[in-house]
């Protein structure tokens, strides 16, 4: 079963759950504010937000981690592998979550709208506290199907350098050669970490919807 | 254009006061349908104004219009002295920004249809968190006045509930609360009742009707209910294709409406 090869593989644990983590932190800030942005009145920041989005979700993230690590040195910018590991994955992966926050504030009836003007709130006050808390329960979901499409898409990082599970798992193969017996692991250690990862999700929701059918 | 006048001014008299809601040469269209038509309408101090017409007729645009929740294409909207949607610049009116509809919002509250409450607040949070976070009141002052008026409206043991445990006779009595807490000078109700089930229907209009009798809020009350209407309104307007067809003292429209559609209308809803 190859249960000698899980100590070194599981080196590389602490810097895929670090690179998730961290991704995920920065990508969720992006996706509210590009999300945001979206819906902006002033056509300007549309334009921007709408921008980032498609650049970021029309093109490669593995290509965007090559420019970010290897191309952007020739400009001057040199990277450190974990920054333009994490760059490259929050910015795609903020791209996609900038259209699940604007589909999800859009989605807040409108009458909610009209009940906070009736009150004279500020569009911000009415935002933050009425639209907001409603929006959120509804990203929740597909916010957890893209924290898994991002953890497994850090094993890209193993490729600009960053020593993850993946990293050290291709790395054992090519000393071992225990190529299936290496493979399967890395696909049961990236098993283990998401699902858990979906349980967390799922448990927030169900706390965070409560008022629904309390 | 400006004519002058020589004789003075009439002082106001003492007990009529200048209207609370002025509407004049005010028009709405929506695409093709031309909602409100030049609309001249004046509320009172206190005056309880019941609009009735058949659906389509606009007479929900006209709160809606004064909620500021709809643009009016053209005319002009004073409340209690205030251009609403305009802001005076030296002698010339110029179009309102943001700051200036909020100002004269505040003397305005509504009651929508489908009550409109916020979800994930808990009842007592509905009707606390604008007069915290709008009217700037401390969170004591605030839970005292939505506690009193929720003990009003005959809620007050349901203060930690969920608008989603509550009944829809409930939720639109905590609308009520909640938009009381903001204590408008005129209070609009858009068919509050016409979402309810009908063993419901009295224990909201029942709120309105103590409203209507104690308070010295202009209300304007758009409803299907006519002996609602018959009963506490000093005024029955009756809304027809975008303009008042007829008005006057709910006596006087339900027994001897002089208006053609008004007779057709008021036949054909109190046949049920």
């Amino acid at each position: 079963m190859g249960f000698d090869l899980v100590p070194i593989l599981l080196r590389g644990l602490d810097v895929t759950v670090r690179l998730t983590l961290t991704s995920a932190a920065l990508a969720f800030a992006i996706a509210i504010v590009a999300g945001l942005g979206r819906l902006s009145p002033f056509a300007p920041i549309r334009f921007l937000a709408g921008a980032y989005v498609e650049v970021f979700r029309g093109t490669s993230v593995l290509v965007q981690m090559f420019w970010f690590f290897f191309a952007l040195p020739l400009f001057g910018i040199t990277l450190t592998p974990f920054v333009a590991g994490v760059a490259a994955l929050a910015l795609n992966i903020g791209a996609y979550g900038a259209e699940i926050v604007r589909g999800a504030i859009r989605s807040v009836p409108t009458g909610q709208i009209e009940a906070s003007i009736a009150l004279n709130m500020t569009p911000a006050l009415r935002m933050r506290r009425v639209v907001l808390p409603q929006a959120f329960v509804l990203m929740l979901p597909p916010f957890g199907n893209l924290l898994i499409e991002l953890l497994k898409a850090t094993a890209l990082v193993s490729l600009i350098t960053i020593p993850d599970v993946t990293f050290q798992g291709v790395a054992l193969q090519q000393t071992t050669g225990r190529t299936t017996e290496i493979f399967l692991w890395l696909l049961v250690l990236y098993f283990a970490l998401a699902y858990p990862m979906t349980l967390a999700v799922r448990w927030v929701e169900r706390r965070a919807s409560a008022y629904r059918k309390a | 254009m400006h004519a002058t006048v020589d004789t003075p001014a009439p002082t106001s008299a003492p007990d009529a006061g200048d209207p609370i809601v002025r509407f004049r040469g005010v028009n709405k269209r929506f695409g093709d349908l031309h909602v409100l038509r030049d609309l001249d309408f004046d509320v009172g101090p206190a005056e309880k104004v019941a609009i009735i017409g058949p659906s389509g007729s606009g007479k929900t645009t006209i709160l809606r219009v004064l909620m500021t929740l709809v643009r009016p294409d053209s005319g002009e909207i004073v409340v209690d002295g205030e251009h609403l949607y305009h802001r005076r610049v030296g002698d010339r009116l110029v179009p309102a920004d943001e700051r200036h509809l909020r100002k004269v919002r505040t003397n305005i509250g509504m009651v929508f249809q489908h009550f409109n409450l916020f979800p994930h607040m808990r009842v007592l949070r509905n009707v606390t968190e604008a007069p915290i976070h709008v009217l700037g009141l401390s969170k004591a002052e605030a839970t005292e006045r939505a506690t009193g008026l929720l003990e009003m409206v005959g809620l007050g043991d349901k203060l930690d509930a969920y608008p989603s445990q509550l009944s829809g006779g409930q939720k639109q009595r905590v609308a009520i609360a909640r938009a009381l807490a903001m204590r408008p000078k005129v209070m609009l109700f858009d068919e509050v009742t016409s979402a309810l089930d009908p063993e419901l229907v009295g224990e909201v209009l029942s709120i309105i009707r103590k409203l209507a009798e104690e308070g010295d809020m202009a209300m304007l009350i758009v409803t299907h209910e006519m002996s609602f209407a018959r009963d506490i309104a000093d005024r029955v307007v009756f809304f027809d294709n975008g303009q008042v067809a007829e008005q006057g003292p709910p006596a006087d429209i339900f027994t001897a409406p002089s208006n053609p559609r008004t007779q057709e209308f008021l036949k054909a809803v109190l046949q049920h």
